[in-house]
């Protein structure tokens, strides 16, 4: 009975969606603020709707009832509690109706927002509710999450046991606030494209309210990435962390997009120009979100990462993503010539660094996006087939985007309209000599000698070296009296340590990226109980394996000792291959220990035999140096991000003065 | 009893793996050599296994995978170099087994693509900024009456954000 309820309000979550929308565009059209109020109304109780049916759902998994198709499908009496909830999101039905919750919840936060101006909130509100339309269409008519099952059977049949992890529990729900938030910057930017006037205060008041949505977008992609990528370094048991696998980069270009158009539209905001080109960016970011929803659904592509393949929702999503996007640049190419708006600045400015930032990273997108389906449309041209791995992104993405890392630490520099290049040269000369120490300095410790990787390192000290030298030329640390650096430190906005954390944050990432990249080391060997195996300056001994039994499933777990290769500094691990009846298939557990900065990763492979017949194991030996920095950086950045979303002075108060202005 | 019934279960799946129907995969055996053997992992990583999903034979547990691990390894033990190893695999496999395409015809957009963007953009910036060429040379000259007025402006403390910027604009 319960579930029939969530499936009643699903459909009245769909039909409040309509009423939204229509009564949006009713009011749009009457000026009228009541119709206007109406479709607030709706877009809040379209919300509550369909937090309801999410409830219901996850209510369905925590009690099991596998008369309910979705769980019988995925769940299983014997999995864990935080297993069994998180299920409700493991399947595809059940992860497009959090995409909807998280949908129609931000539609209601913009139907509830204060200041912005009754047209463009009432064009915003009607394309979010028609955004929410198809997406609930889409859920109801194919996926319904709440189909029941006659007869029910006795027992489920488990959700994919790789995801049965808590990294992975986490990952979606916040990796779709990242995504879905984009819809409202899409939102927003197709009322701009309605609403918007040339040469007006209504850009930058535009550019304040649409920064938020793309920073905290931003900020939920980059944590929800950062976990995946945690995940599949951890439980794959590969040793890697990112593949250039085809739906990691459907991941990837939404948040270079949002990227691309936080930095864009603090110009709108500042300085009210590039506003053609903020709109763009955020119709871009959220196209890209429901191109990662359409090729992670529709089966088109073959990844770890994929949900069932189903043509019928595949064409179904295309048409949803052909039909909004197409409309909406449709509309961009038709209002922005005339969209001119802002002030004028010289190529060496604040802006023009940002236009540089833009350049890069939509040209970075632009490589993920040609990698990602251009063996799909060759295959259909030509029906050659080619594949596009890590060596491609490792000569196109890599070298672009360490041109515009080399470049960013002048930016913050400069001032806005007309900056001084020799001034932030003088400013960045102590960061670019540290620097080459740095490079060196990486260059020494690591065996063997890689230029490159050398590089890289600089180029990562670069980024911390110049988001500091920033942070010191704000605070005169040095050339002023330590107390009035530190009153100056307290008096920086929330803003500015956002911004030199999120690009410390990106340098730390790249310092781990590269080293773990240039210098990791791999061992494999068959080893028997008290056999040991090395990889780099660290052994691995097996001293036992013993077989465990876990709430779904049984395991061989293995006990290692790693020391140094003088036998120095022991420490145990423990690593497990499991074994989950329901579904009949075998993970691995990685046993990670940790060591300063470095891991060593161990992973118990099959059965096998030992030179000299005994009964063996074969044990996977990673050292992966600095590996703990690739996962710390993009938290450091998200962090920066969250900071500077807190920093309410610059954004509340200013954005309402603003909008009485307009 | 029942623990022991299920350890022996468990064993039995372990031991089985998850290839029931193919054979077990060859063990690795690193080449003597060290330089050898680091030349092949490196192949390792830009050869796809063919029958996974998007996974390099360096990190699948598949026959195959096991299986074109033991080739590369054999035929640089015999003294191929890492091109002829290339040419071999697709010739056998086509161009798909390798995770770098080649560069032809077909494959000109996707290599060339990016760096054709960045050029393009960078074009379409200096055509701009050459366009409002007059406007640019504005930020040399001293100020103009409207830009006085509103430097005054701003140094007696009104709004500074607001933008009378009335002009046409360069962007």
């Amino acid at each position: 009975m319960i579930v029939e309820l969530g499936a009643f309000v699903l459909i009245l979550a769909l039909a409040l969606a309509a009423f939204q929308t229509g009564f949006a565009v009713a009011g749009r059209l009457r000026r009228s603020p009541m119709l206007a109020g109406a479709a607030q109304g709706a877009a809040l109780a379209s919300a509550l709707a369909v937090a309801l049916a999410f409830a219901v759902l996850v209510y369905a998994f925590v009690i099991s009832d596998f008369s309910v198709a979705n769980v019988a499908a995925n769940s299983h009496t014997d999995k864990p509690m935080l297993y069994k909830v998180a299920a409700a999101w493991g399947s595809h039905e059940g992860s497009l109706l959090l995409w909807c919750l998280v949908m129609t919840g931000f539609g209601a936060v913009l139907a509830r927002a204060r200041g912005l101006p009754f047209g463009l909130k009432t064009s915003a509100v009607a394309t979010q509710g028609l955004l929410s339309l198809l997406f609930l269409a889409f859920a109801v008519f194919t996926s319904n999450p709440f189909a029941r099952l006659d007869p029910a059977p006795f027992q489920g049949a488990s959700l994919n046991p790789l995801l049965q992890d808590p990294a992975l529990a986490f990952h979606p729900p916040l990796l779709y606030v990242g995504y879905v938030g984009l819809s409202v910057c899409f939102s927003l930017a197709v009322a701009a494209l309605i609403e918007g006037r040339p040469n007006s205060s209504f850009w930058p008041a535009w550019g304040r309210w649409v920064r938020p949505w793309a920073l905290a977008s931003w900020a939920f992609l980059t944590v929800g990435i950062t976990l995946g990528a945690f995940w599949a370094y951890y439980e794959l048991g590969w040793g890697g962390w990112w593949f250039w696998d085809p739906v990691e980069n459907a991941s990837f270009m939404p948040w270079l997009a949002a990227a691309a158009l936080l930095h864009s539209a603090v110009v709108t905001e500042r300085r009210g120009a590039l506003a053609g080109w903020t709109t763009f960016l955020a119709l871009l970011a959220f196209t890209f979100s429901m191109l990662g929803a359409f090729l992670v659904r529709s089966g088109i592509l073959t990844s770890v990462h994929a949900f069932a393949v189903d043509p019928k929702r595949g064409m179904m999503l295309l048409a949803i993503l052909g039909a909004t996007a197409g409309l909406a640049f449709a509309l961009f190419a038709w209002r922005a010539p005339k969209l001119k708006g802002g002030g004028l600045f010289a190529p060496v400015s604040r802006e023009g660094a940002l236009i540089l930032n833009n350049l890069f990273l939509t040209a970075a997108a632009a490589t993920v996006l040609l990698g990602t389906l251009y063996p799909l449309l060759l295959e259909a041209v030509s029906g050659a087939t080619i594949s596009v791995g890590p060596p491609y992104f490792a000569l196109t993405f890599v070298p672009l985007m360490a041109v515009a890392l080399i470049i960013l630490p002048a930016g913050p520099l400069l001032a806005w309209k007309r900056g001084d290049l020799k001034g932030v040269g003088q400013r960045l000369m102590a960061a670019a000599g540290l620097t080459v120490l740095v490079a060196v300095a990486g260059w020494l410790m690591f065996e063997p000698k890689k230029a490159l990787s050398a590089l890289g390192i600089g180029l990562g000290g670069w980024l911390v070296l110049g988001a500091l030298a920033e942070w010191a030329e704000r605070t005169r640390l040095f050339r002023a009296p330590l107390a009035e650096t530190l009153r100056r430190a307290r008096a920086l906005p929330l803003g500015a340590w956002g911004m030199t954390l999120a690009h410390a944050g990106l340098g730390v990432f790249v310092l781990g990226a590269v080293v773990e990249t240039g210098y990791r080391i791999e061992a494999s060997r068959p080893l028997a109980i008290g056999q040991s195996v090395e990889a780099g300056r660290w052994t691995v001994r097996l001293d036992s394996v013993a077989v465990i039994e876990g709430p779904n499933y049984l395991a061989e777990q293995g006990r290692m000792t790693v020391t140094r290769n003088d036998g120095a500094a022991p420490q145990t691990v423990t690593a497990e291959r499991r074994f989950f009846p329901a579904g009949g298939q075998t993970t691995t557990e990685v046993g990670l220990d940790f060591r300063g900065l470095d891991d060593v990763y161990v992973v118990l492979g099959e059965r096998a035999r030992a030179e000299d017949g005994a009964q063996a194991w074969n044990v996977r030996v990673w050292w992966n140096p600095w590996a703990r920095l690739i996962f710390l950086g993009p938290l450091i950045m998200a962090f920066g991000g969250v900071l500077s979303l807190l920093d309410r002075r610059l954004r509340v108060a200013v954005g309402k003065r603003k909008a009485r202005a307009s | 009893m029942k623990r022991v019934f299920l350890s022996a279960v468990a064993a039995m799946a372990l031991s089985a793996s998850a290839a029931f129907a193919e054979p077990p995969p060859i063990p690795d055996r690193p080449l003597a050599d060290a330089a050898q053997e680091a030349r092949a992992q490196a192949l390792f990583d830009d050869i796809r296994c063919v029958v996974c999903q998007h996974e390099a034979i360096a990190d699948s547990p598949a026959a195959i995978a096991a299986d074109l691990r033991g080739l590369v390894r054999d035929q640089i033990a015999a003294g191929a170099t890492d091109e002829q190893i290339r040419a071999d695999l697709v010739r056998r496999y086509g161009d798909f087994v390798l995770f770098k395409p080649p560069v032809r015809i077909g494959t000109l957009v996707l290599w060339f693509g990016p760096l054709g963007l960045i050029v393009l953009g960078g074009l379409a910036l200096l055509w701009r900024g050459r366009r409002g060429g007059g406007e640019q040379a504005a930020v040399d000259v001293p100020l103009t009456a409207e830009e006085d007025a509103r430097l005054q402006d701003i140094l007696s403390g009104h709004d500074i954000r607001r933008d009378p910027d009335a002009k046409p604009s360069n962007d």
